[in-house]
């Protein structure tokens, strides 16, 4: 394939003129940019040069780029805009890898831009030289080598477009030093973006009326929300309570879509899913009519396939076509914005004077309301204050504590059992508050992600819940905590063990803990201590409380160690390969993992 | 040499779980895309990381501005994964239009075969007479070889490709589908 860019030639516009990374600058301002996370090197030089020459963008510097993407993911989903990394070219751009498909998976829009050396030079194997755009092409929504100065501008005005449009996503424009050594023209932002890229945002009013004419005849409907809704807006979100109260249905959320609806709200459910509630995974088997708004029926919320929601007739919004019969089959599908489409069913329902069946969904909430007395989040907490800390109980300290603060909070996570039960336990009231890999699990996502999120809200209190293993991935971030002099807190809930690889271990392996002991642990206090923050240590119930006020009432950061039960595994939970109504609910179930066949162990 | 009809595929059969018990089967699809750098390392990136097959695969540019190339992609599958591939493909940023040709009805899909046939006395006459009857034609001739050039449906390459193979058949050279729907209807 001829390899012609396809950009159209703006032509200057301006008398001056402006370098490549000047004119970088330019188009970065005239997207609303404030924040911009990096790390300099050889390609970026110049970019670095323009940086420093200006001062309307300010630069926060990472220790690792990985953590660049991490907190600029968190950015944008903290404040609903487009985060901006920039790298350099090679290793620059190989360590931000993991950082993009993370920001694929949870579709939040992201613009990395890489250095790359000068285009003579590239395929030479040259110093620093990567393939970035080769690389990155599976790891991306789009990306772009810039190989002529006036193609430029329009290519990243347009990086932009695609990254904040239809279902989001991280762009990368790779940026050759000649480029952006060079004169390139400046083109301010036209707002089009090629002919070939039409996003589909408005849904189809008669599918809408499908799926409402179907939800009027429930007897046991369910919302079924995911972070497509958040992703939509505040106002999507607060459509869809409107909705949801309009309706009187439950609803449940996926890891994404906490916060989409209020979560202290009575019909509210829980999270679904691999260690969602009982009572919202008994409501998915059991619902007749399920309305999933941007969610894409992940096989952590699905479990066994052919046994997921059996019985029920299926509504799926979507923005993204490529979603729709790609897991579970549905009866309506519905493409377009989460946003739009809640407000279209908001229409059609008020338009329809049919009400549901009042009587059918009277019995429907009693059935869930016995399945919520089960208590499913229940543990047993040994009263002692000498009593060895659950993982459970210093979870929800750490939200009931950080609530009676009363500020405006953010919640990032690392991944595993901690993260699972921050889930469970941290009730979202609002959208955009709860930062977490969800579709990639990346372990040592939630330190950077608290960097971003306390940049883009400098007077918020931002919490890591983190495990010992997970935070160790990205720990160098404590260098841009103190740099910054960023007040986040970060709670390792240390049970010296890859917590979630040991509870496979026990049910699937015989509990033969293969390497997921934590051995060697670093002192976290003496750590925080040498990074120029302050540590803290719990390691008996009559702390917890005390240290968990401590580190919130601190001014600046804070690690604090938890030292919690070693051997707590997180629950409820559907084993692999099992359907959403053979939950385990607790430890004295645990033997039901005995019987999970070859074919669950595969499902991983 | 041993020849075996029909191109292997260049990506093994899809392993993905699959819900639908609906028997696998070969699609068409057009894909016409902007023609950038790299646009078909996307495309094919798709069909590898996604697990789908490519049984042949044609491009080039085909707008007279150059913008917009087509690619041809004869793939198989369940429909519930041909719809999947379908709607991968459409999602792609540099993606203009996809669509299933053999869903479309009526369509065209021919290719061109180059077959290479080193043989002498009753082999050389017998791949002559065989050439003549599929209307290939000989663009190349020494004593001891021909080169045919056939034109046409894959499966009628397939045949004329197995026919060969015991009068001396050396070499083969397809081009990969290229297709058109019938009638006044466009892409």
């Amino acid at each position: 394939m001829n390899a012609t860019t396809q950009m159209t030639a703006t032509h200057s516009r301006t008398a001056t003129t402006l370098t490549g990374a000047e004119v970088l600058m330019r188009v970065l301002v005239d997207q609303g940019v404030e924040v911009v996370f990096g790390y300099p090197g050889g390609a970026v030089l110049p970019i670095y040069d323009a940086l420093f020459q200006q001062d309307r963008i300010r630069h926060i510097l990472v220790r690792h780029e990985q953590a660049a993407v991490h907190a600029a993911e968190a950015y944008a989903r903290s404040t609903g805009r487009v985060g901006v990394v920039l790298v350099t070219s090679g290793p620059g751009a190989t360590n931000a890898v993991t950082g993009l498909l993370d920001a694929l998976m949870d579709s939040v829009p992201v613009v990395c831009l890489s250095g790359q050396v000068p285009v003579p030079l590239i395929g030479n194997d040259a110093f620093q030289e990567a393939d970035t755009t080769g690389i990155t092409r599976p790891v991306t929504k789009y990306n772009y080598l810039v190989k002529r100065p006036e193609d430029l501008a329009p290519v990243v005005n347009e990086a932009f477009e695609i990254a904040r449009s239809g279902r989001p996503g991280p762009v990368l424009v790779d940026l050759p030093k000649n480029i952006t050594v060079g004169p390139a023209p400046y083109a301010p932002p036209s707002g089009a973006t090629r002919r070939s890229y039409q996003p589909q945002t408005e849904p189809d009013r008669e599918a809408v009326a499908r799926a409402v004419a179907a939800m009027k005849k429930a007897k046991r409907p369910l919302f079924y929300v995911g972070g497509g809704v958040i992703n939509s807006g505040p106002q999507a979100c607060a459509d869809l309570t409107r909705l949801i109260h309009m309706t009187g249905f439950p609803c449940t959320e996926t890891l994404m879509g906490l916060g989409a609806f209020p979560a202290s709200d009575r019909q509210f459910i829980g999270m679904l899913g691999m260690h969602g509630t009982y009572e919202a995974n008994l409501a998915t088997h059991d619902c007749d009519v399920l309305i999933a708004l941007g969610a894409r029926f992940d096989d952590r919320v699905t479990g066994r396939v052919d046994a997921f929601s059996p019985h029920s007739f299926r509504i799926h919004a979507d923005i993204d076509p490529s979603q729709i019969n790609k897991i579970i089959h549905v009866d309506v599908p519905v493409v377009g914005d989460a946003g739009r489409t809640i407000a279209m069913m908001i229409e059609a329902w008020e338009a329809d004077a049919t009400r549901p069946d009042q009587a059918a969904l009277k019995t429907w909430w009693t059935r869930i309301d016995a399945w919520r007395g089960l208590d499913c989040l229940r543990f047993t907490q040994d009263q002692a204050p000498d009593a060895v800390i659950k993982p459970q109980q210093a979870i929800r300290r750490i939200y009931e504590l950080a609530v009676e603060t009363g500020r405006d909070t953010f919640v990032s996570t690392e991944v595993g059992q901690h993260q699972m039960w921050a889930a469970q336990f941290f009730k979202f009231e609002k959208p955009n508050h709860w930062l977490t890999s969800g579709g990639l699990g990346t372990m040592g996502y939630g330190l950077p992600a608290a960097v971003g999120a306390q940049v883009a809200h400098p007077d918020a209190l931002v919490i890591d819940v983190a495990g010992e293993a997970s935070t160790l991935m990205n720990i160098q971030e404590l260098g841009t905590i103190a740099q910054y002099r960023l007040p986040v807190k970060i709670f390792i809930i240390n049970n010296h063990y890859m917590g979630m690889v040991r509870q496979w271990q026990e049910l699937l392996h015989g509990s033969r803990y293969s390497e997921s002991y934590s051995d060697a642990l670093p002192d976290f206090v003496k750590l925080a201590d040498s990074f120029h923050a302050k540590g803290f240590r719990a390691t008996k119930l009559s702390e917890l409380d005390d240290t968990i006020r401590a580190a919130l009432e601190h001014d600046g950061a804070a690690v604090i160690d938890i030292c919690v039960a070693e051997g707590e595994n997180c629950f409820p939970m559907i084993p692999s390969g099992a359907a959403h109504n053979e939950m385990i609910l607790g430890p004295e179930q645990e033997a039901q993992g005995a019987r999970i066949t070859d074919e669950g162990k595969m499902l991983v | 040499m041993k020849y075996t009809p029909g191109l292997p595929p260049m990506v093994a059969p899809s392993s993905s779980s699959d819900a639908s018990d609906e028997p696998a089967s070969r699609a068409v699809m057009s894909v016409l895309v902007d023609n950038e750098s790299g646009v078909l390392a996307r495309v094919v990136g798709l069909f590898s990381g996604r697990g789908y097959n490519i049984e042949s695969l044609t491009v080039a540019p085909v707008a007279a501005d150059g913008g917009l190339s087509r690619i041809n992609i004869v793939t198989s599958g369940t429909p519930a994964i041909i719809e999947q591939i379908r709607a991968q493909l459409e999602r792609q940023v540099p993606v203009a239009r996809v669509a299933n040709l053999t869903t479309l009805g009526s369509h065209i899909a021919r290719e061109m075969v180059l077959v290479k046939v080193v043989s002498t006395g009753e082999a050389r006459t017998e791949a002559l007479r065989i050439a003549e009857a599929f209307r290939a034609r000989a663009v190349d001739t020494t004593a001891s070889s021909f080169v045919f050039e056939l034109t046409g449906a894959s499966d009628k390459l397939d045949s004329f490709v197995e026919l060969m193979a015991p009068l001396g058949l050396a070499e083969v050279s397809r081009t990969g589908v290229a297709a058109l729907t019938r009638g006044p209807r466009t892409l």
